[in-house]
């Protein structure tokens, strides 16, 4: 997480003695908050288990074999004025045998169970709900086809339920299109590609509610490294009731959508609507973002065709997701403000959003002058940019434009 | 040196060990492309597929090509036998077959973008045209070959007593003949759709 | 003895003569000898290496603070990209290649290789390759696509930065394809007399063994990047999603490459090894035929092997299972190997050189990368380390715990029969001991941040990791701040031992194998007569012999073993000029280079002439500026390449048709050639 202007104000200040840093280094890192040393559901506890084991036979391997090296090059070291000339040994046939039977037999060991969980963790487990993933350059999309629920960086899934993830790689709406990602988050699930032209799954499971951390792990170009991911991981109750919110259209949009054609035309405000998110209203639609960030206006359910062509995020309920542009900014203030990760307050961060809207490039970097990403909006700074508006956004409409945002819950 | 020292470990000469490992190589290379090929047979993206070639036309070529080997063997058998005028006929029959061969796909190319197989329409069209083409490219390298074996032979750069040199370059060709006859099988023979 | 001499004789010179400068700067321009053409290897890989660890600190600097907004994603991007093509391309292999060219002719008993100016050709191309894809600096186009190149993404980035990838490649490939054709007929076919295969030293051995692994890789990815090539500059589809491509089939061809590649760049190191260790031991070899076969075995399994880089990727189940059982059985050779060399040093008489030192610290290290190694065949758990730093850390201690700690022992080793002279043994105890502990330092903690899941070829280290992988991260730059200072040590001894070095006779170190016969430094003819080998350790034997009562005591002079050669043997003790059983007196070792005269035969495929006292003569390969001229070829073909100009691809091609011309019509004899008598060096 960032937050501008400085990305380095965020960075926790590691005032540790050298003493902890060597313990720290001994006990095989504790604390970290992407680790994949602490698995949180069985699809990642399974390997982690065969893992630790593998790790202990290495680690007697490696004592071993570093103890004989500096054992032999201590107790055989030649002397000052030693000339003698030693046994001219060429080999020893049973020795040599032992050396590779014995590390046959460790290795048919690891290689037994290996097999067994590739095939399990292979197969659909039972009861499993579908999400449908995708990445794109650079941000990950959700799709839950049973709720027509669609939505971005966070994936939210209930606890105790195993989830099946079809994932694919989009760019601009072409399901063929796209370069490869990875999706991943160590806590509850090893990696898996993302590839253009090719549905590939990965299953998970949280076993206990909370955020856990994620990143794009396959090499995908400019900005690979601000293409982050989460997994939110609730209650069945809890998870039920994100469900019925993100089925609701965005309230404003809907109001909105109640007006004729005519009124539309001539920019009526509905009642009830404040003057500053009505006019975003109009700035959102008739400015180019409605082009790549669809809405949904309509309950009960989205239609994934309406979003098929759009290149952003859905933004129906935005301020429902704790971050954004790839979960690499806060949308909402830190309890915190120097732990990049303390708890989300209510507080949303405005000016870190209006400036991402004004100018998402010298955020983030991005290549919209080849469609990837987001443009400029900012005054007099448009001019190479597809999809920015001619001249750009002026001061007051970028305001309602945020205040409408604020608007989608 | 010594005569003892100037034989060969391996009692062959460095040269047409030398051939010999270089063609091993040369398998992977086309391997790789015939893979591609194969992967692509049907990934056409809605451009033409194996239906524009014509077999009867290609067959004819790759006839010339095959006897290309014949007259090689016929050189090599000649520059054994110290009869120099007769190898540098069968050098320039073999030389000449190959250019047939190459002249032919070039008309076969140039008549498959007009019917409008071009290499950067689909998988199927790249893989193709690479790999068809990388192997006129080595026909065509051959050619050249002969044709300066040829001319050596004539300015005494090749001897009559050095039928090494043709053995090396025929062996070269002959390599260049059994990669055609397996992209033949498999660009031409095997079904596709 | 093969010392005498002819009176050099004026040529007559015409338009293509052949050049006769044996030294000076011409005298590199127009080299076919394989030992200047191994010491240019070496100097260009220095100066490669400066590079790459320049890219190295722009990485480590950025990673140093969490956030940080020292460089942007871009140029990190192509810092990444570039220190792993130069580290990989530019440093590993073609330093095996200056061992290859230095050692093969030498270890094996020949005056050169079998194709000198293939040889040549090699070399420059090899440069040019490297300096081509240098060039892309200048056009703002660094490659940025990851050393791997994955498509689609590599035929999606916009402007040239992925065609100098391609190309680049492409041209250095052409040079280790062309070597390995070279080296291969060299071992198979210019061993020495008795020099049977089970006789060859195992540096040879791993030479033949990485030769053929290139020989079948390199086709691969040759044939990979030009898909890639026509994908990125030429519009053809061969990765392309949207029309049906399958990106998939780059990772296929790019890995079955890659992981061969992996041993090609461990196996001569391993080689090395094997030769250091039993001379600073004084103990032959432990497990001679075990050690070879492993190898055999390393290489024909690492073609097995490649799709476990694809665990992730689109590999089924069954895939998995099968590519994780190669991957898990490839470790047998490789421990057999680590517990032969421990046990070679077992019972003997140890003596911790620099050369010694790096030997042991490569068992040391590439132990710790062999068993991160093994985790990565537990498939299930790869998922989470793949593309993690975890992976980062394994595959430096293979490939810089490994490789280069075993190329550095081959320096420190042979040094003394490339100059003459010994480099400093302090500073090379400085240098190991600082490049130990700044290479653990760089790279252990890289386990631990892996672990805690940072992932690799990330421009920016996330904050929200925790502060545990920033601390890892501070180190890993601290570590790179001492590997700096310790180059910095190996440079200035490099440069002092070369100019006021100590001498350090013909057999410092009583080492066993027959490139240390030769006077050091090594003539230009090699050896003036060519031995008979009747053992495995040649040289040894005939220094020493194992009397009745099994105890080994030198050979007393005079009474070599080999055709009554005068074997004068010193003090056994690791003294100069022991036991040189061809040595020949000090003037003509070191004036014989320039006047030598040829013998009379023929065509040279081993076709000898009855040519009269033809063993009084030494026949060696002539200099030649047409590979260098050849070379030139793939400038304009490259830029065409890359820049989809017709024309200059045309002009590249014909440039390169007719330095072959030129080349197959240079007069004058040599073993690929025909043969003009009445040429010598004057």
């Amino acid at each position: 997480m960032r937050r501008i202007p400085s990305r380095t104000s965020r960075q926790r200040r590691t005032a540790r003695g050298i003493g902890l840093a060597v313990m720290t280094l001994v006990l095989a890192g504790c604390s970290g908050e992407q680790t994949m040393l602490e698995p949180k559901g069985p699809f990642a506890q399974d390997p982690d288990t065969l893992f630790k084991y593998v790790l202990i036979v290495a680690a007697v391997v490696f004592v071993f074999v570093q103890g004989l090296i500096i054992f032999t090059s201590w107790r055989f070291r030649r002397k000052d004025g030693d000339t003698d000339i030693p046994e001219q040994v060429h080999g020893n046939t049973v020795l040599e045998i032992i050396w590779t039977v014995v590390p046959l037999a460790i290795l048919v060991a690891i290689a037994i169970p290996t097999v067994r969980q590739v095939i399990a963790l292979a197969e659909e487990p039972d009861g499993a709900m579908v999400v449908e993933v995708i990445g794109h350059r650079w941000w990950w999309e959700y799709r839950y086809p049973d709720s027509g629920i669609i939505t971005a960086n966070e994936l939210v899934i209930p606890v105790g339920t195993p989830i099946r993830l079809e994932m694919r790689a989009e760019e601009s709406g072409a399901p063929d299109r796209g370069v490869l990602h990875s999706f991943w988050v160590p806590a509850l699930a090893g990696k898996q590609d993302v590839i253009p032209g090719r549905v590939s799954t990965l299953n998970m499971q949280a076993d206990v509610p909370g955020r856990f951390l994620g990143q794009c792990a396959e090499y995908c170009g400019l900005s690979h490294a601000n293409m982050r991911n989460r997994a939110v991981a609730l209650e069945p109750d809890d998870f039920d009731a994100w469900v019925a919110a993100q089925q609701q259209p965005s309230e404003v949009a809907a109001t909105f959508a109640q007006l004729s054609p005519e009124e539309l035309e001539a920019g009526v405000i509905p009642e009830g609507v404040p003057e500053d998110v009505g006019r975003g209203y109009y700035v959102y639609n008739q400015s180019n973002c409605v082009a790549c960030h669809a809405q949904m206006t309509t309950a009960p359910v989205a239609s994934a065709e309406d979003f098929q062509a759009r290149q952003g995020p859905n933004l129906t309920h935005l301020l429902s997701r704790k971050e954004f542009a790839g979960a690499i900014f806060d949308l909402y203030e830190r309890a915190d403000p120097d732990d990049p990760n303390a708890d989300f307050t209510d507080e949303v961060n405005v000016d870190l959003l209006t400036a991402w809207v004004n100018n998402a490039p010298s955020l983030k970097a991005m290549r919209p002058e080849n469609g990837v990403g987001m443009p400029s909006f900012e005054q007099g700074a448009t001019e190479n940019t597809t999809g920015a508006i001619q001249g750009g956004l002026a001061p007051e409409d970028l305001d309602n434009l945020v205040a409408y945002l604020l608007t989608m819950e | 040196m010594s005569a003892a020292v100037e034989e060969t470990s391996m009692g062959i000469d460095n040269r047409k060990l030398g051939m010999w490992v270089f063609l091993g190589s040369e398998f992977m290379f086309f391997g790789a492309f015939i893979t591609a090929y194969l992967l692509y047979l049907n990934t056409t993206a809605g451009g033409p597929d194996g239906e524009i070639f014509d077999i009867v036309y290609t067959s004819i070529s790759s006839f010339v090509l095959l006897m290309s080997s014949l007259t090689m063997v016929l050189a090599h058998n000649a520059h054994v036998h110290g009869d120099m005028r007769r190898m540098r006929l069968w050098i320039l029959a073999t030389a000449l077959q190959g250019l047939v061969f190459v002249g032919g796909q070039a008309y076969e190319f140039t008549k498959f973008v007009n019917e409008g197989l071009v290499p950067t329409g689909s998988p199927f069209a790249s893989a193709f045209f690479v790999l068809t083409g990388f192997h006129g490219v080595h026909v065509t390298v051959g050619v050249i070959l002969l044709l300066g074996l040829w001319s050596y032979s004539h300015t005494g750069k090749v001897k009559s007593d050095q039928p090494l040199k043709t053995e090396i370059i025929g062996l070269y060709w002959h390599f260049v003949d059994i990669i055609w006859v397996i992209i033949f099988v498999v660009v031409y023979l095997i079904p596709w759709g | 003895m093969a010392t005498t001499t002819a009176p050099p004789q004026t040529k007559s010179r015409s338009l293509l003569s052949r050049p006769t400068a044996l030294d000076g700067f011409k005298g590199y321009l127009a080299t076919t000898d394989h030992k200047k053409i191994g010491i240019m290897y070496f100097w260009s890989v220095l100066v490669f290496f400066f590079f790459g660890g320049v890219a190295s600190w722009v990485i480590r600097a950025q990673l140093a603070v969490a956030e940080n907004t020292l460089v942007n994603e871009e140029i990190y991007n192509q810092a990444f990209t570039l220190h792993g093509l130069t580290m990989i391309f530019l440093v590993v292999m073609p330093l095996g290649a200056a061992f290859f060219n230095y050692l093969i002719p030498l270890q094996i008993g020949a005056r050169d290789v079998a194709f000198p100016r293939l040889n040549a050709f090699s070399f420059w191309t090899f440069l040019f390759g490297g300096l081509f894809l240098y060039s892309s600096l200048f056009f703002q186009a660094v490659p940025n696509g990851g050393w791997f190149g994955y498509a689609p993404l590599s035929t999606q980035i916009p402007g040239n930065n992925m065609a100098f990838y391609a190309v680049g490649l492409q041209i250095v490939g052409i040079a280790s394809l062309s070597a390995a054709v070279n080296f291969i007929t060299t071992i198979l076919n210019m061993r020495a007399p008795g020099m049977e295969f089970m006789r060859m030293p195992v540096f040879i051995w791993m030479s033949l063994i990485t030769n053929f692994l290139l020989l079948f890789a390199l086709p691969i990815i040759a044939a990979a990047l030009f898909m890639l090539n026509g994908d990125v500059v030429f519009g053809t589809q061969f990765f392309q999603p949207a029309t049906g491509g399958d990106p998939i089939l780059w990772q296929h061809l790019f890995w079955l490459f890659g992981h061969p590649e992996v041993y090609i760049m461990i196996l001569p190191a391993m080689g090395i090894v094997s030769e250091v260790m039993p001379t600073f031991s004084r103990k032959p070899l432990f497990g001679y035929t075990a050690m070879v076969f492993a190898g055999v075995a390393i290489g024909f399994i690492g073609f097995g092997v490649w799709a476990h880089h694809m665990f992730t990727s689109a590999v089924g189940p069954i895939g998995r299972v099968a590519f994780g059982m190669t991957t898990m059985f490839i470790a047998v050779p490789t421990g057999i190997k680590i517990f032969n060399w421990v046990f070679t040093m077992w019972g003997g008489k140890v003596r911790f050189t620099p050369a010694m030192l790096f030997s042991v610290g490569f068992v040391s290290m590439f132990t710790i990368g062999g068993l991160s190694g093994v985790t990565h065949a537990i498939v299930p758990h790869d998922a989470q380390q793949t593309d993690t730093y975890w992976v980062v850390a394994h595959f430096h201690y293979v490939l810089f715990g490994g490789a280069l700690f075993g190329l550095v022992s081959g320096i420190y080793y042979w040094f003394p029969k490339v100059t003459g002279k010994l480099l400093d043994e302090t500073l090379g105890k400085w240098h190991f001991w600082t490049w130990l502990i700044g290479f653990n330092l760089t790279f252990g903690p890289m386990h631990m941040s892996g672990l805690l899941g940072q992932p690799r070829r990330t421009a920016v280290l996330p904050a929200e990791l925790g502060p545990d992988v920033v601390l890892y991260n501070r180190l890993s730059t601290a570590g790179v701040a001492v590997l700096t200072i310790s180059a910095l040590i190996f440079l200035s001894n490099l440069i002092t031992s070369l100019r006021s070095g100590e001498a350090s006779g013909d057999d410092p170190w009583d080492a066993r194998t027959l490139e240390w016969m030769t006077p050091s430094p090594t003539p230009y003819v090699n050896f003036h007569e060519i031995p008979t080998v009747t053992a495995r350790d040649e040289f040894w034997e005939r220094k020493y012999a194992e009397a009745e009562d099994g105890v080994v005591r030198p050979v007393p002079a005079g009474a070599s073993q080999d055709h009554g050669d005068p074997a004068p043997v010193g003090d056994t003790a690791t003294v100069e000029g022991t036991g040189n059983a061809n040595a020949v007196p000090d003037d003509i070792a070191v004036t014989e280079d320039v006047a030598l005269a040829k013998v009379t035969s023929d065509d040279h495929g081993g076709n000898p002439d009855a040519a009269g006292d033809a063993e009084h003569h030494i026949h060696m390969p002539d200099p030649s500026y047409w590979p260098l001229i050849s070379c030139v070829g793939f400038i304009p073909l490259g830029y065409g390449l890359a820049f989809a100009s017709p024309t200059l691809i045309a002009l590249g091609a014909l440039w390169l048709l007719i330095g072959m011309f030129g080349w197959i019509l240079e007069p004058v004899a040599e073993g690929d050639d025909d043969y003009d008598p009445d040429v010598v060096h004057a």
